[in-house]
């Protein structure tokens, strides 16, 4: 049945063809989509699978049923014309038929919810987990931390690789790889064949986590904790996107989940145990200017630039940091309060999440960068001290 | 000369009705000052054709964008205001307002009345339209652009908005409260203004599906003005019903927004439920198969649309029992919504029919209507839900029932009622071409949809994956097709039957249709049945 799809799938495109003009070719991205997808992704889940076997059932009942309904329609279309000489008959109101039409739907609907509340009762069920990760939901980009089971502890911000982002704003996508914003800094990582919890919330507005071959959605809800789970059959990459409309780079917070084998998974948590204790900044650190410019740069890169721009000047109703008082006021603490706590019902969003010495390096980077060369620097103490106002 | 632009507005009427005493404003007045039903129908048909096409321009640019992958035209910021503002000016200016405006039009005709029982209100309804409507696209141009929380608008996305969010929120009271008021005019117009002899079961069906429509728009428009109230305490008054930063709860606004969006859903559909209802018959030559279990069946959906509404929230992440309530619920609906497609198919059985434009757009409809109910009751079951919600899969569903449902249904009728409304025959040629073009690059536009969603494309996205790529082509080339379809409508149809262009119209111009619409002459005089007619034992004939 997919290999006909295909094909006419294929059929349909090469009447598209002609206006491509680019002719980039393009591959299936495994684990993502597929080119020319017509039906559900190929699930590596239990509960996946049972999805597309429901959404199976579900279209051959609906395609028969209107297949029947509409053939009946239309011979009466085709016999039933005046054209044809038809005379128009007197017949109205049947008690009979009326009700067999209504109780026959209905009991094609029982017949349909049946396995429905099977499948939905165990896609709820998250009891009895092996590993459990909270993933939040933050404008724009994914925070996820390893709270019990193998890799506690562990915890990481993921977010869409910046050249892809850029790639995008140029609009020339002629070179883009299969991976076209799916591509992240850092995959959420997961062993196969055990049962991963997957908690959501969210920073500031609401996103929803959506993995399409785990037959997972799930909004991630400020202010709220949702759960749903997992367990993937296979080793691989899995990719998904965010699927509540969170803002304006809503389109740019891919998910990217790498499942491993349980070895492999041990080997990535020691690595990244390791990585935790040697990337540990010392908050108490005295930095030269030059150094810690340099760190800012990074962080305002992969933090700021989305919305204040690389050049600083804002976009819109997004302030510009270039030339602005705030950023150029001695007094650090203004700045550093507005970067900890946000302002303006969290369009500028709060960033306490951040380490100190990052907050200090992007916070001396703004006050050193285009034309506000204050060469003031902010330490990480400072950052300290004013997080406990 | 038309009724529509007739200067004088009453010149057919003398011919036709020697006691005519209207002496009305002219020019500008007479629509500033209208207070006739048939005025205020023309003007509402006017106003929701012109939000059509400024909706439109929003969805063309929309799909510019999304012609190819990467951003070529607007930025995300620009791209989130266009997709929410084409859903709230569709919604709220283009297909809420059509309705009225055919209520305007045909209830006081098809019941035998002499206007709409509050005839100053019904001006008032009209004109609060057009402020708000600016206002709304005024956002555009406010600092910080129009909402981009999508039409929704849900919490706490909207507290991050501009001062925008505020004036549309102001906009959208005021659209709902002239929604109000346009219900309670149809309501006592329908139980108080019925000519002797016509009785609520021999009323025409679009005067039912209305009058059950009218009570829907009266439950629920004020359980949207107190969540768009609430959204705007949020965000200038301190309060935190959704701001969770406040232990407010964004699930809230979901609850309470779908509560009034479900049953918005069929205010946008049962009229158009009763336009098909009126015309399957018509061309047809049979009376409808089932004319009391239309009416049950109209009720039933009106009455089970209250217990839906967390279906469009089965990712919020609800207890097991609240999903599968709604889920059961929601799949229950499409038992009252077959009865009626089988009712039409029935009425069609064994009729004598003829294939003008009204009935092409009618089985187009019911057509195309079925596809859209089928990848409903697909969603309707939870655990498919989580694939496809928040995906194109949604967008085309809803698009298939909304475009293809409502619009299509009020093609139907707006051909059916024409020579009635302008006294002049549109071209069936035209007609014809509208309905094919339309027909065609509709399922161009939305059919490829279902394929984008089943594989994940998230909606409201400004760029999208490279494997996605040929089919949101091919939807653009649709679009733009079905676009054109329309502004062709307008330009060919519509605009030479204003202008009295075309052969003038007989007074039952389809020799099947019955009702007492087609009682008085062709154009409707300006003043009718300003005496109770006198009606036949059907009640679809005046005796005397």
């Amino acid at each position: 049945m997919k290999s006909i799809f295909k094909r006419l799938a294929h059929a349909l495109m090469l009447a598209g063809a002609w206006a491509a003009g680019s002719a980039h070719a393009v591959n299936d991205l495994p684990g993502g989509p597929s080119v020319h997808q017509l039906n559900l992704t190929r699930g590596v889940t239990r509960i996946a699978e049972e999805q597309s076997n429901l959404h199976w059932m579900m279209l051959i009942i609906c395609t028969v049923i209107f297949v029947a309904v509409f053939s009946v329609m239309f011979y009466s279309i085709w016999k039933h014309r005046r054209s044809q000489g038809a005379k128009a008959a007197n017949f109205h109101e049947s008690v009979t038929v009326e009700i067999v039409w209504t109780v026959v739907p209905f009991l094609i609907i029982v017949g349909m919810a049946l396995p429905a509340t099977k499948v939905l009762v165990a896609q709820k069920d998250t009891t009895n987990a092996d590993l459990t990760i909270k993933t939040t939901g933050y404008q724009w980009k994914w925070g996820y931390d390893y709270i019990k089971g193998e890799g506690e502890g562990i915890g990481f911000i993921s977010t869409l690789d910046p050249a892809q982002r850029a790639m995008s704003s140029s609009g020339d996508v002629s070179q883009a790889p299969d991976n076209y914003l799916f591509k992240v800094d850092n995959p959420l990582v997961v062993p196969v064949g055990k049962k991963i919890r997957i908690i959501t919330t969210a920073n500031d507005v609401i996103h929803s986590f959506m993995v399409p071959a785990f037959g997972i959605k799930q909004d991630a809800i400020p202010g709220f904790v949702r759960d749903t789970w997992f367990r993937a059959d296979s080793v691989g990459d899995f990719y998904g996107q965010c699927a509540e409309l969170c803002g304006k780079e809503h389109a740019y917070m891919p998910i990217h989940v790498k499942v491993v084998s349980a070895a492999d998974y041990t080997a990535w948590v020691g690595g990244e145990m390791k990585k935790v204790a040697a990337k540990l900044d010392d908050p108490g650190k005295v930095w030269a200017l030059e150094d810690i410019l340099k760190r800012g740069e990074k962080v305002y890169g992969s933090n700021c630039a989305a919305c204040h721009q690389a050049n600083g000047k804002g976009a819109g109703p997004i302030k510009p940091l270039d030339g602005s008082a705030v950023v150029r006021n001695a007094d650090h603490g203004v700045q550093i309060q507005i970067v900890l706590h946000g302002v303006a019902n969290g369009a500028m969003p709060s960033w306490k999440a951040l380490s100190d010495t990052d907050l200090a390096a992007v916070i001396t980077y703004t006050k050193n960068a285009w034309s506000n060369k204050t060469g003031q620097l902010v330490q990480p103490a400072e950052i300290v001290a004013q997080r406990s106002k | 000369m038309s009724a529509v632009l007739d200067p004088t507005g009453h010149a057919a009427g003398h011919a036709a009705d020697s006691h005519d005493h209207h002496h009305g404003p002219t020019g500008w007045r007479r629509w500033l000052y209208a207070t006739n039903h048939k005025d205020i129908g023309t003007l509402y048909l006017m106003f929701s054709f012109t939000m059509l096409m400024v909706g439109g321009v929003l969805a063309l640019l929309i799909r510019a964008e999304l012609f190819q992958p990467g951003l070529q035209l607007v930025n995300p910021e620009l791209f989130n205001q266009l997709t929410t503002m084409h859903g709230l000016i569709m919604v709220f200016g283009a297909i809420m307002p059509a309705f009225v405006g055919f209520a305007n039009w045909m209830v006081p005709l098809q019941i035998g009345a002499s206007d709409m029982a509050f005839a100053r209100m019904n001006n008032f309804s009209f004109w609060l339209l057009v402020p708000a409507a600016i206002m709304l696209v005024a956002g555009f141009f406010m600092p910080g652009g129009a909402p981009a929380a999508g039409w929704t608008l849900y919490a706490p996305l909207t507290l991050q908005m501009g001062m925008s969010m505020d004036s549309s929120i102001f906009a959208l009271h005021i659209m709902g409260a002239s929604s109000i008021m346009g219900a309670i005019n149809i309501i006592v117009t329908i139980l108080n203004m019925r000519a002797p002899g016509m009785t609520l079961m021999k009323m025409p069906m679009f005067c039912w599906t209305w009058l059950i429509t009218a009570y829907l728009l009266i439950a629920v428009m004020p359980v949207f003005a107190g969540a768009i109230t609430m959204t705007l305490t949020d965000r200038h008054f301190g309060t935190s019903f959704f701001n969770p930063a406040g232990g407010g709860d964004p699930v809230m606004y979901q609850h309470i927004f779908w509560f009034f969006g479900h049953p918005e859903v069929y205010i946008m559909i049962l009229p158009a439920f009763g336009i098909i209802s009126q015309v399957v018959p018509a061309f047809a030559r049979k009376k409808l198969f089932g004319y009391a279990s239309m009416v049950y069946a109209t009720s039933s959906i009106a009455i089970l649309s209250f217990i839906v509404w967390a279906h469009h929230m089965f990712t919020t992440g609800m207890p097991v029992t609240g999903q599968l309530f709604f889920m059961y619920a929601t799949m229950l609906i499409s038992v009252p919504t077959a009865v009626k497609i089988f009712n039409w198919i029935a009425t069609m059985w064994r009729g004598s029919m003829t294939f003008e434009t009204p009935m092409l757009f009618a089985i187009g409809f019911i057509f195309v209507f079925a596809i859209g109910g089928f990848t409903g009751l697909i969603p309707a079951v939870a655990p498919i839900d989580t694939q496809i919600q928040d995906t194109y899969y949604i967008v085309a569903h809803f698009h298939y029932v909304l475009v293809a449902g409502s619009l299509f249904a009020m093609f139907a009728g707006a051909y059916y009622w024409l020579p009635k409304w302008t006294g002049f025959m549109y071209s069936e040629r035209r007609g014809q071409i509208h309905f094919w073009w339309s027909m065609i690059s509709f399922n161009i536009t939305f059919f490829p949809m279902h394929f984008l969603g089943l594989a994940g494309m998230p909606r409201r996205y400004a760029d999208y994956p490279m494997q996605f790529a040929d089919f949101n082509m091919i939807v653009s080339i649709g679009a733009f097709g079905f676009g054109f379809a329309q502004v062709y409508f307008f330009l060919a149809v519509v605009l030479p039957a204003m202008r009295g262009r075309g052969v003038p119209a007989p007074q039952r111009p389809w020799d099947g249709a019955e009702g007492l619409e087609w009682e008085v002459p062709s154009p409707a005089p300006f003043h009718t049945f300003e005496n109770p007619p006198k009606l036949d034992e059907t009640a679809t004939r005046v005796i005397g």
